[in-house]
């Protein structure tokens, strides 16, 4: 069977192409001498490292133009934003988190033309691309080059051995599957820790699952909802299924604990089946075929409320070498390029375009498609609200997890911990 | 003829407005001062009072601000997250301190002594200070995991306990944790300073004690401690600054949490100011730290330094 399933997917994978329009390039001029740095996240994915680089080197080989590329910690990567966007010197192009972007819109160049050839030619942007892409006049003011995206991973196996042969797609549902883990001894564990993507992705899908937000359309703070109660009542029903110590979860936390088998669900990338397929101890290579994904369920607002880590390409105004930039970040989402990064990082990284739903990598192996659509499905972290200063606080401030941590540990009553994540929050959005 | 030129006439040569100015004393310290009054400016001052500056300010990151007077402050006054952090820097100082000059000061007495190997254990004892903070914040990060902590399982593997502990997601038990880590990581610098100071306590002072027939513990509270008191109150003031403005550990291991339970001063005003890009509350949050280290400098600097008592004087 496993076999018919393989030759199925070989077959399709076969046929994924990533189609691409005739259209011309901008045809930026290079300045003469130009040189460049660029600053990105660092790796979380072998493969990523490996591509990006590789191609950056490919860049330089076909221009002349040097390219030295700067890897920050997750942690680390927005502060040195900051301080380059501050001082207006440092790195010419960044690949920033989520809205960053949209901190400093006077301090990075337009780039609206770069958006709109790349849109035409690979069958328009995400609408999660669109989003993060686009400043508040309307104009591109960054090119968003991926998403990674938080889904369900769990032990197919354990999940069958607790009596449920599907995934569940709704909280309910989920709820019911987490009890009877814990039942069989193999709990779940989702971080609550202060840890910038595992927790921010868990605690907005748990407010959001239930119709609740940190701020409405207009940026008024919303917290204060007998949703935000509702998706805090459902964390606490849920939290008693964790296995124990994930308050103190940072990113890493999760990852490690899954693949040691001390949990049987995590809120994840596609990192964990990464490291385990890339594995060279067999005992973990063979965990990976027991891994299964799927999109984190749906709760009482009757939609998915996922959300993702977009990086954005973004070009300091401060830059010598403007057109070179352009032509960089040109260059890197071209299908010659973009298409084995993606496929060297397994989709870790979900495409911004979507003629990539055609890269292979989605249907070469079928743990792989949940990840697809990362970034046609997911939601911005400022949900409902503007992107800017006051969502990357929020975010960064670690508002909503402290919320919800605070509530389903019983440090805080449910009115208190709310009380104070809209005094924490309407300090940004004032 | 020009040997009439050469023929000393038995008067000074008339000096330069600049001769004479390099031969005055005062004008002399001035200049050679003013390089280190130049570092001080630009490294230490200018940034105290850009950082004072920025308090009394709604500056974010990548904007400036405009002055906005003592809002910031009472935005912190009212502010319990805030005032967490202040009990919780409080606490982490103060334990983490008498427990590095008790286990600090035991150590130092114990070194003294003549051991074999004396040299080389002194060397190993400095360990934990030499290795750099945050390699040792991730290996503290590792023994404290919630899953994979050597201590819960020893603990485990020898029955006294049946699940792990929690080290970092109760709130006591994470700040015990973060005050162990310290404590381990500033008990050298402490007991080789100590020891320095031991070491210059002359030895007739106790041949004197134990021709008057004064025991251990009397030549210990006599002669030790008020020969040792001056050293004392200098490595008492460095180990108080180095531990209230501790950073490192706790953001490496718990990055405040669980719910802001571990956040010291020093991590939220890191926090608001740069992930948070709000520099102006997170600058008002640096700035309120000045008066606790003011105070405590003066505390353990004056208190601990008074001569008399040294030398075995009344409090007067």
């Amino acid at each position: 069977m496993a076999g018919v399933a393989g030759g199925t997917l070989l077959g399709r994978a076969a046929r994924a192409e990533v189609v691409a329009a005739d259209v011309p390039t901008p045809g930026y001029e290079i300045e003469s001498g130009a040189e460049l740095r660029v600053l990105r996240p660092a790796k979380f994915v072998a493969g990523d490292e490996e591509l990006f680089l590789a191609n950056s080197k490919k860049f330089t080989d076909q221009t002349g133009v040097a390219v030295r590329v700067d890897q920050e910690s997750w942690q680390d990567l927005r502060p040195k934003t900051a301080v380059a966007a501050n001082v207006g010197t440092g790195p010419d192009i960044v690949l920033a988190w989520n809205d960053d972007p949209h901190q400093y819109p006077e301090k990075i160049l337009d780039l609206t033309d770069l958006a709109d050839y790349l849109g035409k030619k690979y069958g328009g942007w995400a609408p999660l691309a669109e989003t993060m892409g686009k400043g508040p006049e309307g104009n591109w003011i960054c090119i968003p080059v991926g998403a990674s995206g938080g889904k369900m991973v769990y032990r197919d196996s354990w999940m069958k051995e607790a009596g449920f042969s599907e995934f569940p797609k709704d909280t309910a549902g989920f709820l019911e599957l987490a009890k009877a883990l814990q039942g069989i001894g193999h709990p779940v564990g989702f971080t609550l820790g202060q840890a910038e993507g595992d927790a921010n992705t868990f605690c907005h899908w748990l407010l959001w699952a239930h119709g609740g937000s940190v701020v409405d359309e207009n940026g008024k703070v919303t917290l204060d909802s007998p949703e935000t109660r509702a998706a805090l009542a459902y964390g606490t029903e849920l939290y008693k299924t964790f296995i124990p110590g994930t308050l103190s979860w940072l990113d890493p936390s999760n990852n490690k604990a899954f693949l040691a088998g001390e949990v049987s669900v995590v809120a994840n990338g596609i990192s964990v089946y990464y490291a385990a397929k890339t594995s060279d101890d067999p005992n973990v290579k063979a965990l990976a075929e027991d891994i299964g994904h799927a999109a984190m369920p749906i709760g009482p607002v009757g939609r998915p409320t996922e959300t993702a880590l977009t990086v954005s390409g973004m070009i300091f105004g401060h830059t010598k070498y403007p057109n070179a930039a352009k032509e960089y970040l040109r260059f890197m989402m071209e299908k010659e390029q973009y298409e084995p990064w993606q496929e060297a990082s397994i989709g870790y990284w979900a495409h911004s375009l979507n003629a990539y739903d055609g890269n292979p990598v989605w249907t070469v192996d079928p743990k792989h498609t949940p990840y697809q659509k990362i970034m046609t499905e997911s939601l911005p972290y400022g949900y409902k609200g503007p992107l800017g200063y006051a969502s990357a606080g929020t975010l960064a401030d670690y508002i909503v997890v402290t919320m919800v941590s605070s509530v389903v540990s019983g440090a805080a009553s449910p009115d208190d911990a709310i009380a104070e994540a809209t005094r924490r929050a309407e300090r940004y959005y004032r | 003829m020009a040997s009439a030129a050469t023929v000393w006439d038995g008067r000074r040569p008339e000096q330069s407005w600049l001769s004479r100015k390099l031969d005055d004393r005062r004008v002399l310290a001035a200049l050679f001062m003013l390089p280190v009054a130049a570092l001080l400016l630009t490294f230490l001052s200018y940034p105290l009072g850009l950082g004072v500056w920025l308090g009394f300010t709604d500056t974010r990151i990548g904007r400036d601000g405009i002055w906005i007077g003592l809002e910031n402050y009472t935005y912190l006054f009212e502010d319990p997250v805030f005032w967490l952090s202040v009990f919780n820097t409080i606490v982490y100082t103060v334990l983490a301190t008498i427990l590095k000059f008790g286990l600090g000061l035991w150590l130092a007495l114990l070194l003294n002594h003549h051991l074999p190997f004396k040299s080389l254990i002194r060397a190993i004892v400095l360990l934990p200070w030499i290795v750099p903070t945050v390699l040792s914040a991730i290996a503290f990060w590792w023994i404290y995991d919630p899953q994979f902590s050597i201590i819960s399982y020893v603990l485990r593997g020898i029955g006294i306990i049946d699940t792990n502990i929690d080290f970092l997601g109760e709130p006591w038990n994470a700040r015990l944790s973060l005050i162990a880590a310290n404590v381990w990581r500033g008990i050298p610098f402490v007991a080789i300073s100590l020891l320095a100071g031991l070491q210059t306590i002359s030895p007739s002072l106790y041949e004197a004690a134990m021709i008057d027939g004064a025991t251990a513990w009397e030549r210990f509270v006599h002669v030790t401690v008020p020969m040792l008191m001056p050293i004392l109150a200098v490595v008492l003031t460095f180990s108080v600054l180095f531990t209230f403005t501790d950073f490192q550990l706790v953001y490496a291991i718990t990055r405040g949490g669980p719910n802001n339970a571990t956040h010291l001063m020093a991590t939220l005003a890191f926090q608001r100011a740069i992930p948070g890009g709000y520099l102006g509350e997170g600058a008002a949050i640096a700035v309120a730290m000045i008066p606790f280290l003011v105070a405590s400098t003066i505390f353990s600097y004056v208190a601990l330094a008074r001569r008399k008592w040294q030398q075995g004087g009344s409090d007067d």
